[in-house]
């Protein structure tokens, strides 16, 4: 009878302890951290699957979180919570030991991704209808400010290339004004912006370098990108790359590539190109192309493994079974794997000993041994997309 | 005499094959299921999953409305030059493509099956 007494106050107190980081559901004794945790995006349902990356396994899910058919989620410092920005304008924060909810707003109409300061302190969110950037308190989730892309009177564009920057600072891109700003809130009631314009046409996704120091857009309306140097002590928008199709007649782009999640390994970078089938390579102190290397199809992701040994490449439709992996030593792809039907995203592990490679058609996340190439597990998803590990809380422009 | 006439049959075989060969059939069966999840996942990366929009307009019924079928057909078919929009004709053949927009334009028909882990 005591002991039933005990049991009851235990699983009462329950919910207080599972704050404190504890697993609702296991033995009240098991603490945990979430550095070895992730998320998977379950993009026709709404639903977000959490895992295990030691583990290698599904551990919950929480549904509810709207339309995530093209979600990306960001982390608090602390990795506890997950920010995930829906297709629908809603921002969700989630607690990933809870495995709950904690909070929710309908911020936009129409939003494709954010971003978190390098102080954990605000979520950003860059969104197509209205266009424009709305930053967050990272706790509460309320409003603290509100910065329209008005390129001109009544005229909003759609934000793409969102990234942080050191110092409570944002960096986009404004694909109808052909324009990079750079926004400081340090005081968010006074957001301060610097804009660069005619940076070049249609840009349409872009990434920071690991340093922090240089922003690069891809364009899409020009044979180039677009890169301003953070650093320099009047940044200006300069081209790199220029005409790297040489005026050839582009080929078809049935998904807009993805710079996110920056491919720079060693001194070189890996991007790619549009409208080619394929990888460019270019030197980050010079900016100059080193060489292109052809692949499978219309890129999609370019992603360097951690250590940079490897860069990982998908594919829009209709080369999205596979997937390629290209030795940067070698600059040659030394492996094409098929890892499933519509392949949406990959992401590695922390230390990048294993890849997470998701294909929405056969509803499954492939987990590969990237030093072996072979396939080590599979886990059943339901229309699996982006996968994002906790690692990312560490990482400046992920 | 007898030549001509035959070459003048030879050639109406041609033409009825040729006139075949422009007009395909709208889409049965299993290709329409192949393009009701084609326009809904891979149209959607730009256009929403829901069609409700994204770098791409939105191509919701309501979105569509005064559209001719033949000018968003030609959208789908040719691409949008100057425009993110690419030219599908690659992956589905015209009667395919006025097809979809015929469905765009009444509301797109949802996927039968949504993917589901039992």
């Amino acid at each position: 009878m005591k002991r039933r007494q005990l049991l009851a106050s235990a699983a009462v107190a329950l919910p207080s302890f599972a704050a404190l980081g504890l697993l609702p559901g296991c033995a009240a004794t098991v603490l945990r951290g979430t550095g070895d945790l992730g998320v998977v995006i379950g993009r026709a349902n709404g639903t977000l699957y959490l895992v295990d990356t030691t583990a290698e396994t599904v551990i919950g899910e929480v549904p509810g979180l709207g339309d995530l058919s093209h979600a990306s989620v960001v982390f608090s410092r602390d990795g506890l919570f997950a920010y995930v920005f829906g297709r629908d304008g809603g921002l969700t924060q989630v607690n990933l030991l809870e495995r709950r909810i904690t909070r929710r707003v309908m911020q936009a109409g129409n939003s494709i991704g954010g971003a978190i300061s390098a102080d954990g302190s605000l979520v950003a969110s860059q969104n197509y209808t209205p266009g424009g950037v709305k930053v967050f308190d990272a706790h509460t989730l309320e409003l603290v400010a509100d910065v329209p892309a008005e390129y001109a009177p009544g005229k909003l564009s759609k934000v793409v290339g969102l990234v942080d920057l050191p110092g409570r600072r944002f960096a986009y891109s404004l694909f109808d004004a052909d324009a990079i700003w750079v926004i400081d809130c340090t005081n968010p009631a006074r957001v301060g912006v610097q804009k660069f314009e005619g940076i070049g046409k249609q840009p349409y996704d872009a990434l920071v370098t690991p340093d922090g120091r240089h922003y690069i857009a891809g364009l899409f309306g020009e044979d180039g990108l677009a890169m301003i140097d953070l650093w320099a002590e009047k940044p200006k928008a300069q081209r790199i790359l220029n005409g790297y199709g040489r005026g050839q007649e582009a080929l078809p782009v049935y998904k807009m590539p993805h710079l996110r999640g920056w491919a720079v390994a060693g001194r070189r970078a890996y991007l790619p190109a549009i409208g080619r089938h394929e990888v460019l390579v270019v030197d980050t102190d010079t900016w100059k192309e080193v060489g292109r290397i052809p692949v499978a199809g219309q890129p999609v992701f370019v992603m360097a493994r951690p250590d940079g040994r490897q860069v990982w490449v998908n594919f829009s439709v209709p080369d999205y079974h596979r997937v390629q992996v290209i030795d940067t030593q070698t600059q040659s792809i030394v492996k094409t794997l098929e890892p499933g039907k519509a392949v949406l995203h990959m992401e590695f592990t922390p230390r990048g000993e294993s890849v997470w490679i998701s294909s929405r058609d056969d509803n499954r996340v492939s987990i590969i041994d990237t030093q072996t190439l072979a396939v080590r597990k599979q886990l059943q998803v339901p229309s699996p997309s982006g996968i994002f590990f906790t690692s990312r809380a560490a990482r400046l422009g992920f | 005499m007898r030549a001509a006439v035959l070459l003048s049959v030879c050639g109406l075989g041609l033409l009825a094959q040729t006139a075949f060969a422009e007009v395909p059939e709208a889409p049965q069966g299993a290709r329409v299921q192949a393009l009701v999840h084609m326009v809904r996942q891979d149209c959607g990366s730009c256009h929403g999953m829901r069609l409700t929009g994204g770098l791409g307009p939105p191509l919701t019924r309501e979105a569509l409305a005064g559209f001719p079928v033949e000018s968003l057909a030609a959208t789908i078919y040719h691409g949008r030059p100057g425009t993110p929009m690419p030219p599908w004709s690659a992956m589905l053949n015209e009667a395919e493509a006025r097809w979809i927009a015929q469905q765009l334009l009444q509301g797109f028909p949802e996927e039968k099956t949504t993917p589901r882990i039992p």
